[in-house]
């Protein structure tokens, strides 16, 4: 399946990717309006991790087998039938952070805004190319066809 | 501190009905410029620091950025500009010599722009290239006397050559001056498209090696990074005389820019300031000059051509000539408006001439001599387009060298301040923070679409002078008309007016 | 091939899924004595809260069945297995034939015997009836007044669901702290401080020792230290023991729960036993237990209906771990998060003013446990470095950092999970 690839001897640390996932999951797509009126209401899908020059935006590594799919007790998480991507069922997410407790890239993260469910990339849903790999200004993140294998991360 | 008379140069316009308070710009400006305000959740710009290199605007999702020219006014005074005031007033203030990078910003006269090409009509055909084929391949070297056979072959030996599929070289820039990513970028496109790069006097990072076939290595007054290995890894070889930004000046990369890699790279201690001297301490003469072609080619077992780069000065045409006398395959001339990371800013705006006008008097004065054979010329000193390739091969060139332009092809924005080291594109920095913005995946790929786009370019407008081969418009003045231009200034240039 | 399955819960669904991933002709049975529904047990409490209604405790869709394939036969329990004949008979007389049998019974509450337990308004919380039943018993009587046996995960998250349904609620805990298992001390107190805070009677060292009624409801209770609490409901949340009477009746190796190889295969070859039932490897305490959490039982189904079907996908192990959230306060226990300072390296971090508490706990430079109260966001990072068995010692400061990240790894490790799919370390 095709999978976020992260290179971070790219990632310049601009956060741009934060703001076109946010942008991204927002009702309006618009990036001034998600910022002026659903700011308080959605979080962006990755995480930024940042030490000194080394930076990279990190989302959902996809596992083969993921982990948070075995652990999550309400069936939110699954695999997209089209897609294959893992993604969560907001709509069946009851906030248990099982998946938070499993997730051996640390990719899942609360959203307390307003609700309670575990917030994570879905890829832009079946998107041709996720946000954060469209607007990424140096190449540090690439979108690419590689194929499952033997083991996950964990 | 006392306060400082001196004014910001730029004031930034941050519309704030589409600012978002994301921040890009607060982590892309390393001079701090833009500072996030938590109390207010908002950012404020420090107008006083900013360079008006562009990256927070290029990178703004909302375009809610703009840099403008500070208009803060001085009473207006044809003498004393508002540069000569606020240079004077930084000086006051500083006690030192006033820094600059990239070339002369200075309006003298741009040859270029007042030189006309020709084109076919009616009595000769002019070509089309989308149906015809056409030749951009040069060879640089020394070129025979004569060709002689003997039984139906060959005989003559020919001196080492470069083959250049575009005759458009990038010029010489160090590894120090500009980040490892600049310099991979260079030399991977060079690859890509088929000419090469310089090393400038950075010496040649083990990473790059394999590139070799398409580098140029440069032996400069400060001979570092210079060893046997390294003049047997490349191509060919420059003994760098003089850079047209900063003639008869030195180098100077400052300590702090001497990283580990850079050490070992120019062969210096880390962290010492690496200094190449005004002079070659050996050369003081075309004998001497000689010497050290002949030391390298040596060196090199004469498999490889020798360049000799100086530049543009008054003398230029004698000069050129002891060159070629001295045994050099390649005269590199780099003019007034050449680039630099770092020279005095009046040493930049005031010494040298123009590189058409050096061009033209070199490429003269070697045919007047009969030795124009004996060496290709190449030129240098802000080549800005593809039209301005095609006039410098008409007035007499072999080949450019193009730096300024490569470098804004990698993001460069000519602010002028590379000597900061704080180059906000990742070009000319040696900061871990800011040379990995410059992913030389992205440069190398700009950077061939830059040269694939101006050799088409340059074939389109052979074509319309009915020419299939560029080696025909070398040094075919014809094709070539001034306009506006005097008659000193044609007859240097060696070219009519328009009309003629 | 014929494959039976014992129970419908996360085991089996793993299972399933696994064995469909490799095989679409296998004839799966699934029997239980429950109803058609796949729902999430864990889920129950946010059910019995009022958080999710019915139909949100459904764990897969309702065409998960058909969709997969899968005969079920609902309500009927089976009775006995027979490993000679390679069959199993159900309450209802039916005898149904296997080639593969995977035995996912779970577990069963554990309720003391003592007076009472007849009364009406006792309860356990395990399975939908039972939630159900309480659910609807809560809905006649006007601000109910509640009592917790156990201050386990099971007891807590009763006790925070009833809070939630306006209950007052009365926990008891045999133990000197609540959970003891899992917590540690200053977590155990944080978190029984938080329940304290709001209301809650948390009674340590304390159990029920006879339940009182009248007119058959549940009236008060008497406990341990002979005093009394009066209440309209019990509810027994001390966990739940292997369900494991079948498989000792066919004479299958069983110590607390069914022995199982790295297969889920149990002394039989023919016979798998996988989730809370099975005793399987735990990599921490390297040594097989019965550890019941929900994603060792979907992971160790996933495994065996694998190996059915004829792919090896040997278990790594598990690492028992839980999180619980205590009046909006998440706890979280991975691995050994308890375990003594003597003999480990232990790291603490406590900020008591918001709730905030983290402990690691690392043996011979490698993680084996952690206890995260607060902030629990990104713990997972901990449980991987748990799982792979990851040298820290270099870095163990920076893992109680504030901000886990995955720059506070080993850098051959992070660059081996940022890879992601497939890469070993």
């Amino acid at each position: 399946m095709k999978r976020i690839v992260i290179h971070e001897e790219h990632c310049i640390g601009c956060r741009l990717c934060e703001v076109h996932c946010l942008v991204q999951h927002s009702s309006s797509r618009d990036v001034i309006k998600a910022y002026r009126r659903e700011r308080a209401l959605i979080m962006p899908r990755l995480i930024v991790e940042e030490s000194g020059p080394l930076s990279f935006a990190l989302q959902c590594r996809q596992c083969d087998e993921p982990s948070c799919l075995e652990a999550c007790i309400s069936g939110a998480m699954h695999r997209d039938e089209r897609t294959g991507a893992v993604v969560c069922d907001e709509s069946r997410c009851v906030g248990c952070w099982m998946c938070i407790m499993v997730c051996p890239a640390g990719a899942i993260r609360q959203n307390l805004l307003g609700t309670h469910i575990a917030s994570k990339c879905d890829l832009c849903y079946g998107a041709e190319e996720p946000a954060c790999v469209a607007n990424c200004p140096n190449g540090a993140l690439t979108y690419e066809d590689i194929p499952d294998q033997e083991e996950g991360a964990a | 501190m006392v306060l400082s008379y001196t004014m910001p140069a730029f004031v930034i316009e941050r519309d704030l009905s589409r600012c978002i308070s994301c921040q890009v710009c607060v982590r892309q400006c390393a001079n701090d410029v833009h500072v996030y305000d938590i109390e207010d959740d908002c950012v404020h710009s420090q107008d006083a620091q900013c360079v008006g290199c562009h990256r927070c605007v290029t990178l703004c999702p909302t375009h809610a950025l703009s840099v403008q020219r500070n208009p803060l006014a001085f009473r207006a005074h044809a003498n004393w500009s508002d540069q000569a005031l606020r240079n004077i007033y930084r000086q006051a203030e500083s006690g030192g010599m006033l820094l600059t990078g990239m070339g002369c910003d200075q309006p003298y006269r741009i040859y270029w722009d007042h030189m006309l090409l020709n084109a076919s009509q009616v009595t000769n055909p002019s070509i089309d290239p989308m149906r015809e084929p056409m030749e951009l391949t040069t060879y640089l070297g020394a070129k025979p006397e004569r060709v002689a056979f003997s039984d139906g072959r060959v005989e003559t030996e020919v001196a080492p050559q470069l083959r250049l599929d575009v005759p458009i070289m990038f010029s010489a820039m160090s590894y120090g001056s500009i980040s490892f990513n600049a310099c991979e970028s260079l030399a991977r496109a060079s690859r890509e498209a088929g000419t090469f790069y310089n090393t400038g006097e950075g010496g040649l990072h083990p990473a790059l090696y394999q590139y070799g076939a398409n580098t140029i290595a440069q032996v400069a007054s400060g001979r570092f990074g210079v060893h046997l290995e390294y003049l047997n890894a490349v191509a060919a070889l420059e003994i760098k005389i003089g850079q047209g930004a900063k003639p008869g000046i030195g180098g100077h990369l400052p300590g702090e820019k001497v990283t580990p890699d850079i050490s070992a790279t120019r062969m210096i201690p880390v962290g010492t300031d690496a200094l190449s001297p005004a002079p070659h301490h050996d050369i003081y003469s075309i004998e001497d000059l000689r010497q050290l072609i002949y030391a390298l080619k040596e060196a090199t077992g004469y498999a490889k051509p020798v360049s000799v780069k100086v530049a543009a000065v008054h003398n230029i045409a004698p000069i050129a000539s002891g060159i070629v006398r001295a045994g050099a395959d390649i005269v590199a001339i780099d003019g007034l408006r050449g680039g630099t990371g770092a020279a005095p800013t009046q040493v930049r705006n005031n010494v040298g001439i123009p590189i058409e006008l050096a061009l033209a008097a070199v490429d003269q004065r070697l045919r007047d001599e009969g030795i124009r054979h004996r060496a290709s010329l190449v030129v240098a000193g802000s080549i800005r387009s593809s039209a301005d390739v095609i006039k410098a091969i008409a007035l007499g060139a072999d080949a450019v060298y193009v730096a300024t332009s490569a470098l804004v092809a990698m993001g460069c924005h000519l602010c002028q301040n590379c000597y900061t080291g704080k180059c906000n594109w990742g070009i000319a920095t040696q900061d871990p923070y800011l040379t990995k913005r410059l992913n030389s995946d992205l440069g190398a790929q700009r950077l061939t679409n830059l040269l694939r786009a101006w050799s088409l370019e340059i074939k389109e407008m052979m074509g319309g002078m009915g020419l299939n081969a560029i080696e025909s418009l070398r040094g075919h003045r014809d094709h070539l008309r001034g306009v506006g231009l005097n008659q000193v200034e044609l007859d240097t240039l060696g070219i009519r007016a328009a009309g003629q | 091939m014929r494959i039976v399955i014992i129970g419908n819960s996360a085991t089996a669904v793993g299972a399933i899924e696994s064995i469909r991933e490799h095989d679409q002709s296998a004839e799966i049975t699934v029997i239980s004595d429950e109803g058609p529904m796949i729902y999430s047990r864990p889920m129950l409490s946010h059910y019995l809260a009022g958080e999710i209604d019915r139909a949100r405790l459904a764990y897969r869709p309702s065409d998960f069945w058909t969709r997969h394939n899968v005969a079920v036969i609902a309500d009927d329990a089976v009775v006995s297995i027979d490993p000679v004949g390679h069959s199993v008979e159900t309450n209802s007389g039916r005898v149904i034939g296997y080639d593969r049998l995977l035995i996912a019974t779970g577990g069963q509450p554990i309720v003391p015997p003592l007076p009472g337990l007849d009364l009406d308004g006792v309860f356990t919380f395990t399975r939908q009836g039972d939630a159900t039943q309480l659910s609807r018993f809560l809905e006649g009587v006007n601000s109910p007044r509640a009592l917790v046996v156990g201050g386990g995960m099971i007891g807590i998250k009763a006790t925070d669901s009833l809070w939630k349904r306006g209950a007052h609620v009365t926990m008891v805990e045999l133990a000197p702290m609540i959970l003891a298992a899992a917590l540690d001390g200053p977590a155990s107190e944080m978190v029984c401080r938080l329940l304290r805070e709001n209301g809650v009677d948390v009674r340590t060292e304390n159990t029920v020792t006879e339940i009182h009624g009248e007119d058959g409801r549940v009236r008060y209770a008497t406990l341990k230290d002979a005093s009394t609490v009066e209440c309209d409901v019990v509810v027994f949340g001390i966990g739940v023991r292997p369900n494991s009477g079948l498989a000792n009746a066919a004479g299958l190796k069983v110590n607390r729960g069914i022995c199982v190889d790295e297969f889920m295969r149990s002394s039989n070859p023919h016979i798998y036993a996988a989730g809370d039932v099975a005793e399987a490897y735990d990599l921490v305490v390297d040594m097989n237990r019965t550890v019941a959490i929900w994603p060792n039982a979907y992971r160790q189904g996933a495994i065996a209906g694998a190996h059915m079907v004829g792919i090896e996908r040997p278990d790594p192990g598990g690492v028992a771990m839980n999180t619980v959230e205590v009046m909006g306060v998440p706890a979280m226990s991975i691995g050994n998060g308890n375990a003594p300072e003597e003999g480990h390296d232990v790291l603490v971090r406590l900020d008591e003013s918001a709730n905030v508490y983290r402990r690691l706990v690392l043996r011979e430079g490698r993680l084996v446990g952690a206890i995260l109260v607060g902030e629990i966001d990104r713990a997972g990072i901990y449980t991987g470095l748990i799982r792979n068995r990851i040298d820290v010692g270099q870095q163990r400061q920076r893992l109680l950092d504030g901000h886990m990240s995955l720059l506070s790894t080993p850098e051959q490790y992070r660059k081996h999970v940022v890879r992601g799919a497939g890469i070993e370390v």
